[in-house]
């Protein structure tokens, strides 16, 4: 491990939280754009966070410690996460600390203190939605496993780095498994980021919220850290969606100079753009679900994710031979 | 040598295509949207067999193709959607007992399928053998989409989504049936649905509706 | 006393020799038992002297079992003159019983120390007896580990259901309890049976009931068979496995804290040890069948018991079907370790395995930190009933702490201990494609979903304990008064939740315990382990994580955005009344309840459950909502075997006549016809 692999390293993660807000204020402008509205500027949450960051934290009577530190966590979880997947480079020290699945296992600490930070309180909505953000979250996680499943049976790891090393540099072909992984991870991503079909991110109606339940108690720098920590979940997401279905222009191990990492991060930049207006199309066309409907939406995620294992198992047997 | 594995993977794609299509004819609550579903499914199938024909130069399995374009994804779908409006039926939804769970089961049968499939597949010769387990699948789906629905139109529609599957292996085991053979059954289905369709006339007036658990009465007790 | 001729016989044979150290540690135990029976009354001395003593013992004996499996060296046997004549007792030390009695050893250590503190007077048996019973079931599960014949095997397991029976009816002034008790003894006592049939099906008849017979014989397939399930049976009903684990949700809650602790966390692991010890060291003709059986009823197990656990309203019911979760993840391991071991994938046996070994370590850990956590709290609040607890992290800011640790850890999130094994186990279920069988193949990958979903409910299911119990407002206005947990209970609950945390962080040292198990078992052992910073199954390219990179990722992220927050913006703190979108009335009574919590899973399993709802009408004054929720094996797989039992019994009552000479006409008749049949 050379100085040069810990700038790196520091460098990427320094890039994630500097640039998710962004991409969540791009979305956020395709979504106006695409339903005729006036588009706020792109750097609209930056401005939030910086608001939020100078109020004083008004906070409940009896909160305790775990409600103060959770946000902390949160956002810990969040940057470590963004630290171990390969978004720019894929030759980073933190990357061996976690395989994809331990990823999965990342994200569900934070869930898990986010609900019960939201419980604390004890107020009626705060533990109404740590129940719905649980239910989505155990109905989610299958789904995502059997993608991972995937990439496994296709490249022979769920490490990202081998994965995007392995994948970056084959050549293209068509392969229907991908694809229903593909569609499957994406209803993955919007399930677990809160996003439209499951969760309206910008619903002020109590009773159709979810993650916004479970925040309603928080306030000033405690509610920064969490928003900020929701822009840095979507924007793992997409590297890990990156990292496992368009790994091209990521500056693979051995060719990983100055200039490479430049062109990586400016093709990063290129990747988000066009999944944020993607996002943003998604959810412009498709309405939000009743809550019990959420359960037959995961479990189409998941019969895709697992029909693309099987149909690589009959039909793939053979695609090098 | 690049352009047939083009071709296989290409047809690849098209069977997963034709899965996905009788998984999601499984969840659909929506007739009309169950005859859209078809008429994909027979756009698909007619694509497929176009590439074979192309990729093995068997010029009469383009003639079963435009037969596909023509019954399957015009002349079927036109008709059943003359029936439902004629009917009034075109908003009729039907209830759904647990879908998760009824996907768990065509999951099931999925691998069922796929696992009858091997051994067959083994003795094919055929640019297309590795999609016989899938055209097996899309057989048992439709199969087990009549056993779960109750509306009169859908049992149809999933009759017909049987006939679609039963192509398809046909195509992917020997490239398709005889021409003779196949006119034959195009023929039956036409004069099938047409019979059928009847019926479904006969049915909502006598039972004001359409629904299959009416007809539970006409037995004897 | 029997204890002086065990130790006699120790000191006779060599010294310097593991097991007879370890022995002697048992044998320590009994005594200690005994001693308590000088002053049964007096909780200080029982309590504060011979628990402490007892505890010290636990880590001696994990420390001693520690250094056998660093040694590496081979199997220790030794033979005890002492039991029936021409039937001396066999014991054997090897890697195997070296695992499970560290296991026994370190998580014992923890719950000797808070029983230590958790004792008082005046709550059903007297502090002697209990003493003398606890310590019993400690040796005899250490003498179960180390038997080597089937023969001490059955007196050891049988002494150890027969203390823990008492120790579960301790309070048997409540007629539950006494029932909840007989319940257990009966499915121990069908369990023993189930076992003695294995045990005498592996010694091929020449009745030689030694291991190392069993071992040298070769059984046909067939009978290897029987003797697997019989063995499965016996087992798996100590176990907990689904349909055996009725008596798992009643006993575990009647018992007092301390007991479920140790009936959760290390009873439950003998029937794993032996379940191994049978499975993979006595049986030599495996199939891949096994593995199947076992891998869907351990999925199957672990399923369920996170179903039942999410609707539960008893705490301590909830951990006992948290139990047959975790016992079911444990199950599948083995049967994927079978599984791969017939089609020949030793390396993948060996990881599913070591999942399956690391997962019992853990469970043994976690479980009993939580089943202590809720004898302080029942202590401190006297209620068991989720609906009428909450908010007692204000109030017991100890226990809350360390129980929080153990439900990050049950629930299997990174960097802690239940991760790790969970985390094994999908490593070894990826490779699963390579079984060379055509359905098998296919099928198992819906295995995998099936443990993500499990994982992932147990997620849910720990954050309504700890949401229901600890946060939130207490539900009842005495809880604000609820005290923290005394010294000796605070050092045994952090004991545990160290051994938590550690595991977690630096789990190369449970890999390479169970590695030597792994090499005993299998010939093979996962990857070794080559740095301090990450372990990697099989190889780095493919997989690997690092819980101690994890930690301190997480705790520098946190440090440094706290600083950056306080020198950036500022650390300003108003305290208000809660928002609630603005609604002032609210009470401690609108908070998800415990039934409110399990809705969505009651409504989205619902086939799993019996259900029985009394749902008020609009007009009702007074509104209230009651439900109840039953096993369905219960009424289809229980009752039915229990009435026609009843119906038996009435039937053959008949002969019941009551007059001596037709009883005696019975046995002369017995006699005629067991004459003719010998002669």
């Amino acid at each position: 491990m050379s100085a040069l692999t810990l700038v790196r390293q520091l460098g990427e993660v320094v890039l994630a939280v500097a640039i998710a807000p962004l991409f969540m204020g791009w979305i956020a402008q395709c979504r106006a754009w695409l339903q005729n509205r006036t588009a706020p500027p792109l750097t609209q949450p930056y401005r939030m966070l910086r608001k939020l960051f100078h109020k004083d934290a008004a906070l409940a009577a009896d909160a305790s410690p775990l409600f103060r530190t959770a946000p902390y966590v949160l956002f810990g979880t969040m940057v470590l996460a963004a630290a171990i997947i390969p978004s720019v480079a894929t030759d980073l020290p933190f990357a061996r600390a976690a395989d994809a699945i331990a990823l999965i296992g990342l994200f569900a600490t934070a869930r898990v203190f986010m609900a019960l930070a939201a419980m604390d309180i004890g107020t009626a909505f705060g533990s109404l939605g740590a129940r719905r953000e649980m239910m989505i979250g155990f109905l989610a996680e299958p789904a995502f496993l059997m993608v991972l499943f995937n990439a496994f049976l296709l490249y022979g790891s769920t490490a990202l780095p081998s994965l995007v090393d392995a994948n970056a540099t084959r050549r293209f072909f068509i392969d229907p498994s991908v694809i229903f992984a593909e569609i499957a991870f994406i209803m993955v991503l919007l399930a677990e980021n809160a996003r439209i079909p499951i969760d309206n991110p910008a619903t002020h109606l109590e009773l159709t919220m979810i993650h916004e339940a479970m925040v309603l108690e928080y306030s000033a720098r405690h509610l920064a850290l969490i928003e900020w920590a929701a822009d840095l979940k979507l924007f793992n997401y997409a590297c890990i969606g990156f990292a496992l279905f368009l790994p091209w222009g990521i500056a693979v191990h051995g060719a990983d100079g100055g200039g490479a990492l430049l062109l990586a991060s400016a093709v990063l930049l290129v990747k988000l753009a066009f999944a944020g207006a993607a996002l943003a199309l998604i959810e412009s066309l498709s309405a939000k679900l009743r809550i019990f409907r959420a359960p037959e939406y995961l479990a189409m995620a998941f019969l895709l994710a697992v029909l693309g294992l099987l149909v690589h198992l009959l039909l793939g047997a053979n695609i090098h031979a | 040598m690049h352009d047939a594995d083009l071709i296989a993977q290409l047809l690849r794609l098209l069977a997963a295509g034709l899965l996905l299509i009788s998984f999601a004819m499984l969840s659909r609550r929506r007739t009309q949207r169950l005859i859209t579903l078809y008429a994909w499914q027979g756009a698909i199938l007619f694509l497929s067999t176009c590439l074979v024909a192309y990729g093995e130069g068997l010029r009469e399995l383009y003639y079963s193709a435009a037969l596909t374009l023509i019954l399957k994804v015009i002349l079927l779908p036109w008709i059943l959607h003359r029936l439902i409006h004629r009917l009034g039926a075109q908003w009729d939804s039907e209830p759904l007992v647990n879908i998760p769970a009824t996907m768990l089961v065509g999951l099931v049968l999925v691998i069922f399928a796929f696992g009858l499939a091997q051994p067959i597949s083994m003795l094919a010769t055929t640019i297309t053998r590795h999609t016989i387990g899938i055209a097996l699948a899309v057989i048992l789906l439709s199969f087990m989409m009549m056993i779960t629905r109750r509306k009169a139109m859908t049992q149809v529609i999933g009759f017909l989504a049987m006939e679609n599957g039963l192509f398809f292996a046909a195509t992917s085991t020997t490239y398709g049936m005889p021409m003779v053979i196949e006119l034959g059954i195009a023929l039956d289905m036409l004069v099938a649905v047409f019979i059928l369709g009847i019926f479904f006339f006969q049915i909502r007036e006598q039972f004001d509706s359409l629904d299959l658990h009416h007809l539970e009465k006409l037995r004897e007790d | 006393m029997t204890v002086a001729p065990s130790i006699s016989a120790v000191v006779a044979v060599v010294s310097r020799n593991d097991l007879n150290a370890i022995l002697l540690l048992l044998g320590v135990w009994a005594a200690l038992g005994f001693a308590g029976l000088a002053r049964p009354r007096s909780v200080g001395y029982v309590a504060r002297l011979l628990f402490p003593i007892g505890a010290v013992t636990c880590l001696g004996i994990a420390l001693l079992a520690g250094i056998f499996l660093a040694s590496g060296q081979g199997a220790q046997s030794l033979i005890l003159p002492i039991g029936l004549p021409d039937l001396p007792f066999h014991l054997r030390l090897d890697p195997l019983s070296g695992f499970f009695l560290l296991l026994l050893g370190l998580a014992g250590a923890g719950i000797s120390t808070f029983a230590a503190g958790y004792f008082r007077s005046g709550e059903g048996t007297a502090p002697g007896l209990l003493g003398l019973q606890y310590h019993v079931f400690l040796a005899s599960m250490g003498v179960v580990i180390l038997a080597n014949d089937a023969y001490l095997f059955m007196v050891a397991w049988e002494t150890m259901a027969l203390s823990s029976y008492f120790l579960v009816t301790s309070q048997h002034r409540i007629p539950e309890i006494r029932r909840a008790g007989f319940l257990y003894l009966l499915m121990a006592h069908l369990g023993a049976v189930c076992i003695l049939f294995s045990f005498g099906t592996m010694s091929a008849g020449n009745w030689q009931l030694t291991f190392d017979a069993m071992r040298g014989n070769t059984l046909s397939p067939g009978w290897a068979t029987v003797a697997f399930v019989f063995a499965l049976l016996g087992f798996g009903a100590k176990a907990g496995l689904v349909p055996m684990h009725v008596w798992l949700p009643e006993a575990h809650p009647a018992a007092p804290s301390p007991v479920s602790a140790m009936m959760s966390g290390l009873m439950l692991k003998t029937a794993i040890y032996a379940m191994l010890r049978v499975s993979f060291d006595l049986l030599h003709a495996r199939s891949w069948q096994w593995g199947v059986v076992v891998l869907v009823l351990g999925l199957f197990s672990a399923l369920f018991g996170a179903v039942f656990a999410a609707v539960q309203t008893d705490m301590k019911r909830l951990l006992a079907y948290s139990s047959i979760e975790n016992i079911g993840l444990i199950f599948a391991g083995i049967g994927l370790a079978l599984l791969f071991e017939a089609s020949n994938l030793r390396l993948f046996a060996a990881l599913a395995l070591t999942a399956a070994l690391i997962h019992a370590l853990n469970h043994s850990f976690f479980k009993s930190l939580l089943f202590l956590a809720t004898g302080s709290v029942l202590h401190a609040t006297k209620q068991r009933s989720l609906g009428k607890l909450g908010g007692l992290i204000r109030s017991m800011p100890w226990v809350a702490a360390l129980a929080l640790v153990g439900t990050l850890a049950i629930a299997g999130l990174p960097p802690l201990n239940g991760f790790v094994s969970e985390w094994l186990l999908l490593q070894s279920f990826l490779f699963t494609p390579q079984i060379p069988h055509a359905f098998i193949n296919m099928l198992i990958p819906l295995g995998a979903a099936a443990l993500a979903l499990t994982v992932a409910l147990a997620a849910y299911v720990m954050v309504k304990f700890y949401g229901v119990i600890f946060l939130g407002q207490p539900r009842e206005p005495l809880l604000t008064h609820a005290h923290d947990a005394n010294w000796l209970e605070r050092i045994g609950l952090m004991w545990l939740a160290a051994g938590c945390v550690t595991i977690g962080v630096l789990p190369q040292f449970a890999l390479r315990a169970a590695g030597d198990v792994t090499g005993m078992l299998l010939g093979q052992s996962i990857a070794p382990v080559t740095s301090l910073w990450s372990i990697a199954p099989i190889a780095p390219q493919q997989a690997s994580y690092s819980g101690l990179i994890f930690l301190a990722g997480i705790v520098a992220v946190i440090a440094v955005t706290f600083v950056v927050v306080r020198l950036l913006a500022h650390g300003r703190v108003r305290r208000t009344a809660a928002w609630d979108c603005g609604y002032p009335w609210q009470t401690s009574r609108m908070q998800d309840t415990a039934e409110g919590f399990g809705q969505p899973i009651r409504h989205m399993f619902g086939t799993f459950f019996r259900m029985e709802r009394a749902l008020p009408s609009p007009t009702d004054a007074e509104p209230r909502y009651r439900i109840q929720i039953e096993d369905r094996v219960w009424r289809a797989l229980y009752l039915p075997v229990a009435r026609s039992l009843q119906w038996l019994a009435d039937e053959v009552s008949v002969v019941q006549s009551g007059r001596l000479a037709v009883y005696l006409l019975f046995s002369f008749l017995t006699l005629l016809a067991l004459l003719v049949f010998v002669l």
